[in-house]
């Protein structure tokens, strides 16, 4: 692995996570630069679909499988004793790299939004300060560590296949168990289909404008046009109201979210709300309030009341996926 | 139940973030620092935890420079037994060195539970679960839920344990005006500490990029059709 990138992927039951190819994707920029090969390392029960034989296509020139029973899902003891060398993003990531770092010692710069070599040296850029500033890192040492975060690296296709292993390992303490001091009793899975808004391509999401929790359904409706790449959000008021879960809060105290798309609705736009989603590609706001602050970082607004614009939008979003 | 909670001082969010000279920090002058908000969430559930076993210590860490004292003092009042300020000119930008430093100070501490990260977790090679949303402790063993992408896992664990907090995970208690005296007399022990430097060098604070002016399309309804059009023609989003 002189000179190279290692990808560390992430599956959940055997189907590779979209992060994964973002990652890949990620790697496959910090390989470029440095002049290396780009391994993609992924642990699994055991065959892995969703997209794997795709990776090559994605920039990864080798495909290592590691398998064992204990990583049908992600089990933080085992997973961080059978890697060596990690680029990981993501809720998993955000587990297992602090963990891989601590073990070889080197350093971790988390949650960034650009990578690139200067030089040979890594570099990335990680938002900072509720993303009211940019702090540019070098990693001075070897591996580097580097968690991406979610929805910043656009997959790009490649025009290249790259060779698959696979291999079946041991694990010192069993792997999921970790020596049996932390173990997984029960996933509750959260209904098919349903996208986390961590990760979600589009989020549509809601504040007290909505006025009452049922009225959550018209962005339901409009998230659903979407054809399951939309997941519903939430500012902290509607959390803290019991209207929506907690998991859904976008914001200082919830998720930070990049989305390509991110609908405002009812959303006054609070420096804390803005805090979780100024990094967003494209921001819509509907409001009926035209001195909205989520105006100012909105790239487009409808000043107008949610009831009548939300369905009207609902209505078109479906025509064009009609 | 002996609890030790890492703190951290950062700059409030309503804070209008200007970058200093040096193009490599902030520039502290006017800014509010307060208590990380993330951390008020551990700071309860530890005092929460103590509360329900009727006995125990909860104790604030936190590595930084002299003026964190404040930032123990507001832990101290939410009502936290005593702090222990591991005094540094600078955070160091590699976290590692940071929790090397905090690792070392709560080695043999004989704590049950540390609210830290998963680098202290494998430094002092205990059993370690994140982003903890729902926490149940009986006697050596605890059930945590912690919300992963695509669900909710339920977590058994063996104490002593490093867990990390989710946000949200509780509703913080304000300190009263009470625990604001009382903090004053609780002891804060202030031991200068060296940290390495870490793998990790800044070299500069940038201003986010600009967000391109935005625009009103239009008002009410009628103006869904042209929204649809900008999202397709100008933005390319849909
Ligand atoms: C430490 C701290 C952390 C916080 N963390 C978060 C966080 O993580 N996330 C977060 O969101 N907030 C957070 N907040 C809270 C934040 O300050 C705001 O209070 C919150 O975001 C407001 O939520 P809102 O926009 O839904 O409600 P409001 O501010 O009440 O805004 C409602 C908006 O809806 C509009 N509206 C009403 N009716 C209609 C209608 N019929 N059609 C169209 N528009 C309508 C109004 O014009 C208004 O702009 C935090 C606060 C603190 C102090
Ligand atoms: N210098 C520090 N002193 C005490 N705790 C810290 C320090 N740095 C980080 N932490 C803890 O780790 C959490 C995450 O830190 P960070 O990744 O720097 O935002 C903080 O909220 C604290 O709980």
């Amino acid at each position: 692995m002189s000179g190279g990138v290692l990808a560390v992927l992430e599956q959940r039951d055997g189907a590779l996570r979209k992060v994964s190819h973002e990652v890949v994707t990620g790697a496959r920029r910090l390989g470029d630069a440095l002049g290396g090969t780009v391994d993609a390392l992924v642990l699994a029960a055991g065959a892995v679909g969703g997209g794997a034989d795709q990776l090559g296509a994605f920039g990864a020139d080798k495909v290592i499988t590691l398998t064992h029973a204990a990583f049908a899902r992600y089990a933080p003891e085992g997973y961080s004793r059978a890697i060596a060398v990690v680029f990981a993003a993501s809720a998993t990531g955000k587990d297992l790299a602090p963990r891989v770092a601590a073990r070889l010692g080197v350093p971790l710069a988390q949650d960034v939004t650009d990578v690139g070599v200067e030089s040979g040296a890594v570099t990335v850029v990680r938002p900072v300060y509720a993303g009211k500033a940019l702090l540019k890192l070098k990693l001075a040492a070897s591996p580097a560590l580097v968690s991406l975060r979610p929805n910043v690296f656009t997959p790009v296709q490649r025009p290249k296949a790259g060779v698959a292993q696979s291999a079946a390992v041991d694990v010192p303490g069993g792997g999921g168990g970790g020596g049996g001091r932390v173990t997984v009793r029960e996933i509750k899975a959260a209904p098919a289909g349903a996208l986390d808004v961590a990760e979600a391509p589009i989020i549509v999401s809601g504040g007290r404008g909505l006025k009452e929790p049922a009225n959550f359904k018209i962005l339901e409706e409009l998230a659903g046009a979407f054809g399951g790449a939309a997941a519903v959000g939430a500012s902290r008021a509607v959390v803290d109201a019991g209207w929506r879960p907690h998991a859904d809060q976008v914001g200082q105290t919830g998720k930070t979210v990049s989305p390509t798309l991110y609908i405002a609705v009812g959303i006054s736009g609070a420096i804390q709300h803005l805090a979780g989603m100024r990094t967003s590609k494209v921001i819509v706001a509907i409001n009926k309030d035209k001195d909205a602050p989520i105006f100012k970082v909105a790239d487009y607004g409808i000043v107008g009341d949610l009831f009548d614009v939300v369905p009207k939008l609902t209505d078109e979003i479906r025509k064009l996926h009609g | 139940m002996k609890i030790a909670v890492c703190i951290k001082r950062v700059p409030d969010s309503e804070t209008r973030v200007k970058i200093a000279s040096d193009g490599k920090s902030l520039d502290e002058a006017g800014v509010k620092f307060i208590l990380n908000p993330y951390d008020e969430f551990a700071v309860e559930e530890a005092l929460r935890r103590k509360e329900q076993a009727g006995t125990g210590e909860v104790v604030v860490v936190a590595l930084g420079p002299a003026a964190a004292q404040e930032t123990i003092r507001t832990a101290l009042a939410m009502g936290a037994d005593r702090g222990v300020l591991l005094q540094v000119d600078r955070i160091p930008a590699d976290g590692l060195e940071a929790a090397k430093a905090l690792a070392a100070e709560l080695k043999g501490g004989g704590y049950d539970l540390i609210l830290f990260g998963p680098m202290v977790a494998e430094l002092l090679d205990l059993p370690c679960v994140t982003t903890v949303a729902h926490l149940e402790i009986d006697g050596a063993r605890g059930t945590a839920e912690r919300e992963v992408e695509g669900g909710v896992e339920v977590v058994e664990f063996t104490l002593p344990a490093v867990l990390t907090t989710d946000k949200g995970l509780n509703e913080p208690r304000y300190p009263a005006l009470k625990g604001i005296m009382a903090a004053k007399k609780k002891p804060l022990d202030t031991k200068p500490t060296r940290v390495g430097q870490g793998g990790l060098e800044i070299l500069a604070l940038m201003p986010p990029p600009e967000r391109k002016d935005g625009k009103i399309v239009g008002e009410g309804a009628a103006a869904v059709p042209e929204l649809v059009r900008l999202l397709r023609e100008e933005a390319k989003v849909l």
